[in-house]
C-alpha cells in the first residue's frame, strides 16, 4: 500500500524535484544546476516523506489531526486536572439550579465564566468538567477495544492469509460466523451473562465501572476483529507471493519471523488507516450504549452516561442537550476526517469513499 | 446457477445451525446459572428450582438444545413433564410450533413476543432501506458526476456530518424539534400497514429517517467512490467515442458496474438493520424487536434474548445469501467461479 520509491507516483508528486526534462523545456528558469553536463541529481524521498508531504498539503486532514490530538490530550490529562481542582465533575451547585423544575438559571443552561458549558439541571454539576472526564472514560473504552481488534485481527489475518488451505478456510468461516451475529444486540444481551462473571474474576462488585469497561472493551473488540482480519488477510495474500518473502523463506526463516518481522512492517499503512476509522465507530458505540441505558452506570462520567441523561432535556434545556451531543459529533468527525485523509495519503488509489 | 444456489442454501442451513448452537451455549451454558437470572429480587432457592424445572435448565445442555430445535417443528410443553400435565393441565404452558421458547417473565411464548415486535422493526428497517438506498445512490452519482465542484464538496461534506452524528442524537432532534416543537410532522405512533399505506408511511417516516441517516451518508461516499472508479474505465471512454449519449453512458455503462459492490454492501447492512433499529425504536418509543430485546435484557429474560439474537442472525445470513445470488445476476462473471 505504501508507495515504494522509484514508482512513477514518486516523481509526479515531487514537483520540487528538478527533473532533467523540465530543465530542457524551460532553459531560462533559475534552477540551480548542480550536476555535470546539465544533468540534475534527483532528490530521493522515502515513502514516509512522500506521505508527510501529501498530508501537510491536505488542510482538512491537518485540522482533523490537530483536533484529534487535542481531544486525546485533553482526555489524557483530565484526571490530573480533576485532581488539582480545575475540573470538578462531582461538585454540585444547588444554588445555580433554582429555576423551575431545578433548571439552571441564566442563558444557555447557565453558561458563565466559571461554567463554560453551563451546569447540569437538577444537580448543578459543571457540564464541561463532566464532558471532559467522560471523554477520558469513553476514549479509554474505544481505544482499548480498537487495540484489541487490531491485535487479534492482525494475528488472525496474517495466519489466515499466509497459511492458506484448511487453516485459512477454518479461520475465514469462523470470521463469517462472528459477523453473522448482530453485534449491537450481542453487546446489549451478553451483559446479562458476562458482566457478573468478569466482575468476579476482577474481584469487584458488578455495579462498579471496571467490570463494565472490561466487558465493553472485550465485546466491542471481539466483534470488530474480523473487520481487520479480512483486510490484513487480503494484503497478506498478495504480499506472500513477493520476492522478499521467498528470500526470507529460502534463508530458513521461521514462521514467527516471517509473520512479524517480514510481513508486519508492510501492513502498518492499512492498520493505521483502519484503526483511525474504527476508533470513532467505537466511540459512537459506547455513546449509543449509554443512550440505551445499558452502558456505564450514571455516577461514572462517560459520554454515553451523560448522553443518556441529556436526551430527556432536549426541550426544557436545549443547551444541556446540545453540548454533549456536539462533543461526541466533533470527536467522531475529527477521527473520521483524519482516517479519510490518512487513507488518501497512504493509498491514493483508494479515493475518498 | 441452480447448483450454486443449492450449495449456498446448504451452507446457510449449516450456518444457522452453528449460530443457534453458539448462542444457546453462550447464554445457557455460561458459568452463570441461568436459573438464578430468572428472578430479580424475590429469589428464593425454591423459586430458582421451580424456574429451573419450568424452563428445562435442569436437563443437560445438549438435551436443551435438541428440545429447542424440536420446538421449531412441533409444540413443546413448559415444564416438559407429562405427569404434571396429566395431573394439572392448567399449570403447564403449551407452546405451539414454531416455538422459540417460553418467557416465564411475561408468561408468554417467545414466538408471540417476537411476532408482536417484528412488523414494527421490519417496517422501520424497510423504510430506512428505501430512503437510504435511493438518496445515497442518487446523491452519490450526482457527486461523482460533478467531481471537485461545489455540489460535490457540499454532498461529501453533508454526508460526512451525517455519518459522524450519533443516530440517537439525530432521532432526538427529529422527534423533539420537528415533531413536538415545530409540529412539522405528526409525532410518530406506529400504525400497521393493514390500516392504510399513507398512515403507515407517515408513522414510520421519522424513525426510518433516523436509521437511514447514517447509512445514507456512507452510501453517498460509497457510490461516489465506485462511480468515479468505473467512470474512468476504458470502456466508458469507448462508449463515449462511439457517440453513446452521456445519460446512457452513466446509467447503462457506469452505474451497472458500480452497482455490484453497492448491492453487496446494501444486503449486508439490511441484514444488520434489525440490530440497528434498536436506537430508533428507543427514541420514538416503538415497541419493536429492539424494544423487546432491551426489555428482555433489563429483566434478564434469557429465552427472549436468545430468540431475538437467533432471529436477527437469521436475517443477516439470509441477507448474505440474497446478496450472493443477486451478485450472480448482476455480474455474470461471478457464476463462473
Amino acid at each position: 500500500m505504501t508507495v515504494a520509491p522509484g514508482e512513477p507516483e514518486n516523481r509526479s508528486d515531487a514537483s520540487a524535484v528538478p527533473v532533467a526534462s523540465a530543465v530542457a523545456v524551460d532553459p531560462g528558469s533559475p534552477v540551480a544546476l548542480d550536476g555535470v553536463d546539465g544533468a540534475v541529481a534527483i532528490a530521493g524521498r522515502t515513502p514516509w516523506q512522500i506521505v508527510m508531504r501529501r498530508l501537510r498539503r491536505d488542510r482538512v486532514t491537518m485540522v482533523a489531526f490537530g483536533a484529534s490530538v487535542f481531544f486525546v490530550a485533553l482526555a489524557a490529562i483530565a484526571p490530573l486536572l480533576a485532581r488539582i481542582g480545575i475540573l470538578n465533575p462531582d461538585q454540585t451547585h444547588p444554588e445555580l439550579v433554582q429555576g423551575l423544575g431545578s433548571m439552571p438559571e441564566g442563558l444557555m443552561g447557565g453558561v458563565s465564566w466559571s461554567h463554560w458549558l453551563g451546569v447540569e439541571p437538577g444537580t448543578g454539576r459543571d457540564l464541561l468538567s463532566r464532558i471532559v472526564t467522560g471523554m477520558t472514560t469513553s476514549l479509554t473504552v474505544a481505544l482499548l477495544a480498537t487495540l484489541f481488534s487490531v491485535v487479534v485481527g492482525t494475528i488472525i489475518g496474517i495466519i489466515s492469509g499466509f497459511a492458506g488451505g484448511r487453516v485459512d478456510w477454518l479461520l475465514s468461516r469462523s470470521m463469517d460466523l462472528v459477523l453473522s451475529f448482530p453485534s449491537t444486540l450481542m453487546l446489549l444481551s451478553l451483559q446479562a451473562v458476562l458482566v457478573d462473571r468478569i466482575a468476579s474474576i476482577m474481584g469487584q462488585p458488578s455495579s462498579a465501572p471496571p467490570p463494565k469497561i472490561a466487558f465493553m472493551v472485550l465485546v466491542l473488540g471481539f466483534f470488530g476483529f474480523p473487520f481487520f482480519a479480512r483486510i490484513i488477510r487480503g494484503q497478506v495474500l498478495s504480499l506472500r507471493e513477493r520476492e522478499f518473502v521467498e528470500a526470507a523463506r529460502s534463508l530458513g526463516a521461521r514462521r514467527g519471523r516471517l509473520y512479524f518481522k517480514e510481513l508486519l512492517p508492510h501492513l502498518w499503512a492499512p492498520l493505521l488507516v483502519y484503526t483511525t476509522l474504527v476508533l470513532p465507530a467505537n466511540i459512537s458505540a459506547e455513546a449509543a450504549l449509554g443512550f440505551l441505558g445499558v452502558g456505564l452506570n450514571p455516577p461514572t462520567a462517560s459520554l454515553g452516561a451523560i448522553l443518556n441523561d441529556t436526551v430527556s432535556y432536549a426541550l426544557p434545556d436545549p443547551a444541556y442537550f446540545f453540548f454533549p451531543g456536539v462533543t461526541v459529533f466533533l470527536l467522531v468527525l475529527s477521527f473520521n476526517l483524519l482516517g479519510d485523509g490518512l487513507r488518501d495519503a497512504l493509498d491514493p488509489k483508494a479515493g475518498r469513499q | 446457477m441452480f447448483f450454486y444456489i443449492i450449495r449456498r442454501l446448504i451452507s446457510v442451513v449449516v450456518m444457522l445451525f452453528i449460530i443457534s448452537m453458539t448462542t444457546f451455549l453462550v447464554f445457557f451454558a455460561s458459568p452463570v446459572d441461568p436459573a438464578s437470572l430468572t428472578c430479580a429480587k424475590n429469589c428464593t432457592p425454591a423459586v430458582i428450582e421451580g424456574n429451573r424445572k419450568l424452563l428445562g435448565f435442569d436437563k443437560p445442555i445438549t438435551v436443551q438444545y435438541a428440545n429447542f430445535v424440536k420446538g421449531l417443528f412441533v409444540a413443546r410443553d413448559f415444564p416438559d413433564d407429562p405427569e404434571q400435565k396429566a395431573r394439572a393441565p392448567q399449570t403447564v404452558f403449551t407452546c405451539a410450533a414454531p416455538c422459540l421458547g417460553y418467557s416465564q417473565r411475561q408468561a408468554k411464548s417467545v414466538t408471540e413476543i417476537i411476532k408482536d415486535g417484528l412488523p414494527i422493526t421490519a417496517s422501520i428497517a424497510l423504510g430506512a432501506f428505501v430512503l437510504w438506498i435511493t438518496s445515497g445512490v442518487f446523491f452519490g452519482i450526482i457527486a461523482a458526476l460533478n467531481r471537485g465542484r461545489w455540489i460535490d464538496r457540499l454532498l461529501v461534506g453533508v454526508s460526512l456530518i451525517g455519518y459522524s452524528l450519533p443516530s440517537f442524537f439525530i432521532g432526538q432532534l427529529l422527534l423533539v424539534f420537528i415533531a413536538i416543537k415545530w409540529q412539522l410532522w405528526p409525532i410518530p405512533n406506529f400504525v400497521p400497514l393493514s390500516e392504510g399505506l399513507w398512515p403507515w408511511m407517515q408513522s414510520i417516516f421519522l424513525p426510518s429517517l433516523t436509521l437511514a441517516a447514517i447509512f445514507g451518508a456512507s452510501y453517498v461516499r460509497l457510490t461516489r467512490a465506485y462511480m468515479l472508479e468505473t467512470m474512468s474505465e476504458d470502456y466508458i471512454r469507448t462508449a463515449r467515442a462511439k457517440g453513446v449519449k452521456e445519460s446512457v453512458v452513466v446509467r447503462r455503462h457506469g452505474l451497472r458496474a458500480a452497482l455490484t459492490p453497492i448491492v453487496t454492501a446494501a444486503g449486508l447492512d439490511l441484514g444488520g438493520l434489525l440490530g440497528g433499529a434498536i436506537i430508533s425504536e428507543q427514541v420514538f418509543s416503538f415497541r419493536g424487536l429492539g424494544w423487546t430485546s432491551i426489555q428482555a435484557i433489563t429483566n434478564t429474560d434469557l429465552p427472549v434474548i436468545v430468540a431475538v439474537v437467533v432471529v436477527a442472525s437469521f436475517f443477516i445470513v439470509i441477507a448474505n445469501l440474497v446478496v450472493d445470488v443477486l451478485y450472480g445476476v448482476i455480474d455474470p462473471r461471478v457464476r463462473m467461479s
